[in-house]
């Protein structure tokens, strides 16, 4: 954009912004609690690979029989203990009825993968389909919220109506339906997200709007002659970010338990990939004799949704106080 | 300790060196400082001062209501003799209900919308003093017709939305007076009203306090109200009380410089743009956490005393052979106030060129589909507001010409359709001949559009937040090809602060980091950053503090002088218009009911309207008298205007049955001085003028004749 020519007359960078008002989250007990939660799964997402102790596809009768895909190298250690001797290990835990020696600390599933390293992969995934598909809900709500709110008259018609239409479905219906329809995979979660999600964001969007465009910077921008694509993105946008940014934060947690709901319905991410809902659906036959192999799974979502809805709920104390 | 007798005698209310606080964040941040007051019986205290000086705060604690985080650190509240803090929680909820009322500033908000009138109104006998309902109705109608609300079962049965804004306030009134309290504390209760309505709140509240014996305090920051209603004021600024005494005392011979400096900024009818300019207060207020020590005032006041001012907390000093007359200043014996010849705005006169904008007959019709059942049987379904009808005048290069009306005239509508957020319904609207009447904003020409430019009323929404000064005033030049490249912009913004008196480095500031005239003055530059011929200012300076509106007026008419540019001055000030502009425009639902120059719309013949407006206006001067002219009645609905002439529902000169019939003729009284009335020639020029200066026994058609320069 051409403004951005005037560095001069800019305020702070944008980043240097941005990093001020995380500062302030500091103000914020509860937004801290949220933020801490929220980094921690980010920091086991991002270094998946170095704290999971196992592969997670891999199970315990591949790591007890070498020469399958999944065999491990032979000199490799687990513990510090060569792999004949855990494979010695886990025979003798077969005999005796358990898995669980002290080397898979939250156990192994229904097929004898490793909980723990399945949770943490599965980390990655959540951690990175959950963001876009919020990310590309809010980069179709917008635009929609923004021209139904500012340009009003026919546009709003067809645009709440198509909202309205897509919102009497039940979510999880929708989600069927679309899953069920355009198959399996992490591209298609995003797409069933966007389209379920998209409508909401363009009402609360649009009801933002109605209220800015009656500010007087708007009408100073419109006796200028701006165009209606440069009030909408530039003029009134930015004053909406507020209450979009503590919305998203909710809305990530939803889209987080929504992807948990597809993995439980078996309309998640095709397996083996390790995903959260999904490990809950294979092992949940056995949730009354096992309970390990879903209680994990259930307890990881819940705790980066509460984070992130806490630290909604921070940003929104913060945003107030101002 | 005397107790609640009714045979007490003494004071009412006093309030000795209270000192209020709220704890924030940011640590103690002191509210009110050294506050002391006294209330007799009967008696009626103004506290004026600009917003944040405290005035409410000081109510609240009266109520004691001030919050969680707020509380009394210092001194004492007596109510009837008995320290407040000595009071129980359920005395207070007593005293409350029954001794003490408050009236808040926004009708709507202080009544419920989910309940009818009568049921709030009769809450207040049935809670307080388990009366049976039926006297609790009976007393409700009563108080509503006490408060003159015509019809009072009809207001009864109504819910808060279906009567008007004053009518509310006058609910909110009775609802204050149900309680038959000792002490009525009033916060603003007009700001939110027009000023014909206000008049007739303002005579209401004189009657009942004289009628019920109520002792009142009565919260304003307009001077003229304070004369009207009051006989002691306290003048408030930053916290502290800087002067008090009687009404006339303090308004004759006032000895704080501050109480000084707000007489000289605000327009009263002496004053004249060439002759006695106004004299801004510079700078402004200290924000409460950013106080200087010693003198409050100190930063903003001409007589400053260096290591003399700024030393320790002053103290209120009596003012000798003046009883109750006191004053915060340490200097005021040492001022000499005849030799005092502060720096008034500049007054150089100014010569209006060729006419520049010329409205024709210019109407606007808004459509409503009406969907209801009887509308369709009828065929009636679609319906016009008739937000402009017949508009016509013009305005010269360099000239200041005022569109005066209350909420709902249309001027707000006239000035969308003259920058082309709206086009005419019919007529033309010429614009150095060339007709924008038909051409929305995105049909003109960029030389169009930068030439006429908008100056906002709110500066809490004037700059976009989002966005620095700089960036906003660069867009501007760069939308208008006044400058494109980028070091060019730069300077031209500079220039342009530069220009509004700002600092250099503001634009680098977002919006929040300004204070309301900082940003009102960005407001103003940003409407002259294409280098316009005519300006359109909507109330520029009606939501600012009264020490900040000057020099924010001034700086707009120096710009104007050095521009030539034409100003169109929308506002319902009549006080600023009479001392800025050089012809009105005066507006009623929609039609133009006089226009001409302004020391001819200001001094008789008038319109039956003009002249209600005139006398409705408070002035804060004790030497002038005006007509009391009270309107009845509300505005009425744009949807449904009467038919004839538009103000005979509420007109007090009304001839008869011609005026509810025919349109009236447009009367030009020479001299481009038009008033549309049926009124005859002969009697109009028998009208007496509204506002008299009494001590000189002077018309105010021979002060004005002398003010505007036009006139020549």
């Amino acid at each position: 954009m051409a403004d951005q020519t005037i560095d001069a007359l800019r305020g702070e960078p944008i980043l240097l912004r941005i990093l001020k008002g995380i500062a302030l989250l500091r103000e914020s007990g509860v937004g801290m609690i949220g933020a801490a939660l929220v980094l921690f799964w980010v920091v086991v997402a991002l270094f998946a690979p170095l704290l999971a102790p196992f592969d997670p596809l891999a199970t315990l009768q591949l790591l007890a029989f070498p020469g399958d895909p999944y065999v491990l190298d032979p000199g490799k250690t687990f513990d510090g203990q060569a792999v004949e001797e855990v494979c010695a290990l886990i025979e003798t835990g077969e005999k005796q009825g358990k898995y669980d020696c002290g080397t898979f600390w939250l156990g192994t599933d229904r097929v004898g993968r490793d909980v723990l390293s399945r949770l943490i992969y599965g980390t990655q995934r959540v951690l990175l389909y959950a963001p876009l598909a919020t990310f590309c809900a809010y980069a179709v709500g917008i635009p929609m919220g923004l021209a139904a709110g500012y340009l009003r008259g026919w546009a709003d018609e067809v645009l709440s109506f198509v909202s309205n239409v897509i919102l009497s479905f039940p979510v999880l219906v929708l989600y069927v339906i679309i899953i069920a329809t355009i198959g399996a995979s992490g591209t298609n979660i995003v797409i069933a997200v966007t389209f379920a999600s998209a409508p909401g964001i363009m009402r609360i969007v649009r009801g933002l709007v109605l209220d800015l465009r009656n500010r007087e910077y708007v009408f100073a921008a419109q006796t200028r002659g701006e165009s209606a694509w440069r009030i909408m993105f530039v003029e009134i946008l930015p004053n909406a970010r507020g209450p979009l940014i503590v919305d998203s934060c909710l809305r990530l947690g939803y889209v987080i338990i929504t992807i948990g709901v597809l993995g439980f319905l078996g309309l998640g991410l095709p397996p083996p990939d390790p995903d959260w809902g999904g490990m809950i659906n294979e092992n949940r036959l056995m949730a009354l004799v096992a309970p390990h192999m879903t209680v994990f799974p259930c307890i990881a979502i819940s705790s980066l949704v509460l984070g992130f809805n806490l630290l909604a709920d921070g940003l929104r104390e913060i945003s107030l106080r101002d | 300790m005397t107790g609640n007798g009714v045979d007490y005698d003494g004071p009412i209310l006093e309030c000795r060196g209270l000192c209020i606080s709220y704890f924030t964040r940011a640590g103690e941040i002191p509210a009110v400082i050294d506050f002391d007051l006294t209330l007799e019986r009967g008696g009626s205290v103004g506290l004026v001062g600009e917003s944040g000086c405290g005035k409410s705060t000081v109510a609240m604690a009266i109520m004691r209501y001030l919050g969680k985080n707020g509380g009394i650190v210092g001194g004492e509240v007596l109510y009837k003799g008995r320290n407040m803090a000595d009071f129980s929680e359920e005395e207070l909820r007593q005293l409350r209900g029954n001794e003490i009322s408050m009236v808040y500033q926004e009708p709507m908000a202080s009544l419920n919308p989910s309940l009818t009138l009568g049921k709030q109104l009769m809450e207040v006998p049935l809670y307080h003093e388990q009366v049976a309902v039926k006297e609790a109705y009976d007393r409700a109608v009563r108080m509503l017709a006490d408060v003159k609300l015509p019809d009072p079962e009809r207001v009864m049965a109504a819910y808060p939305h279906q009567i008007s804004g004053g009518q509310q306030q006058r609910v909110v009134i009775a609802m204050a007076l149900l309680s038959n309290p000792t002490l009525l504390l009033l916060d603003e209760p007009t700001t939110a009203l027009d000023v014909t309505v206000e008049a007739g709140i303002i005579e209401l509240i004189g009657e009942i306090a004289e009628r019920f014996n109520t002792s009142m305090i009565y919260i304003s920051h307009n001077l003229g109200l304070i004369l009207e209603t009051c006989d002691r004021v306290n003048v408030m600024y930053s916290g502290q009380v800087v002067e008090e005494g009687s009404v006339k005392e303090v308004f004759d011979e006032m000895r704080h410089p501050y109480t000084k400096g707000l007489f000289s900024a605000i327009p009263l009818p002496g004053a004249d743009k060439t002759a006695r300019p106004l004299v801004p207060i510079r700078g402004q207020l200290p924000l409460p956490h950013e106080r200087p020590s010693g003198c409050y005032f100190g930063p903003r006041c001409d007589f400053f005393n260096d290591g003399r001012c700024d030393q320790g907390q002053i103290e209120m000093e009596a003012v000798a052979g003046e009883e109750g007359h006191r004053v915060r200043c340490l200097r005021w014996q040492e001022i000499d106030w005849a030799a005092y010849r502060p720096q008034g705005l500049s007054g150089e006169e100014m010569t209006p060129g060729q006419p520049v904008l010329k409205i024709e007959n210019m109407k606007k019709y808004y459509e409503i589909t009406d969907n209801s059942l009887a509308a369709i049987i009828k065929g009636e379904r679609i319906k016009y507001v008739k937000a402009n009808e017949d508009i016509s005048f013009d305005a010269r290069e360099c000239e200041t010409v005022a569109i005066v009306g209350e909420s709902g005239c249309g001027k707000s509508t006239f000035a969308k359709v003259l920058m082309g957020l709206e086009t005419a319904t019919d007529g033309e609207v010429l614009y150095r001949n060339q007709d924008l009447a038909q051409e929305p904003v995105q049909a003109r020409t960029p030389e169009q559009i930068g030439d006429v430019q908008m100056v906002f009323q709110n500066p809490f929404d004037t700059l976009n937040p989002s966005h620095t000064v700089g960036s906003q005033l660069a867009r501007v030049i760069r939308k208008f090809g006044a400058e494109s490249e980028p070091a060019k912009i730069k300077q031209r913004v500079m220039e342009l602060l530069d220009l509004v008196k700002l600092p250099r480095d503001f634009a680098k500031r977002r919006p929040r980091q300004l204070s309301g005239g900082q940003k009102q003055r960005v407001g103003i530059a940003r409407a002259f950053a294409g280098n316009p011929a005519m300006v359109v200012a909507d109330e520029p300076v009606s939501a600012l503090d009264v020490s900040v509106q000057a020099a924010v007026t001034g700086l707009l008419m120096d710009i104007q002088r050095s521009y030539r540019t034409t100003l169109l001055f929308i506002s319902h000030d009549l006080s600023l218009v009479r001392y800025l502009s050089d012809r009105v425009v005066v507006m009623y639902l929609g039609h133009i009911v006089e226009q001409g120059r302004t020391d001819e719309v200001f001094s008789p013949p008038y319109h039956p309207y003009t002249e209600a407006l005139l006398s409705a206006v408070p002035i804060a001067d004790t030497s002038i008298q005006r007509k009391r002219i009270i309107l009845e009645g509300a505005l009425p609905s744009v949807l449904d205007p009467p038919s004839g002439c538009p103000f005979h529902t509420r007109c007090h000169r009304k001839i008869g049955s011609i005026c509810e019939t025919k349109d009236p003729p447009v009367v030009d009284l020479g001299d481009g001085h038009r008033i549309a009335c049926h009124i005859p020639r002969d009697e109009l020029d028998k009208m007496e003028p509204v506002i008299v200066l009494s001590g000189e026994g002077q018309s105010e058609q021979a002060a004005s004749s002398e003010e505007s320069p036009a006139a020549d």
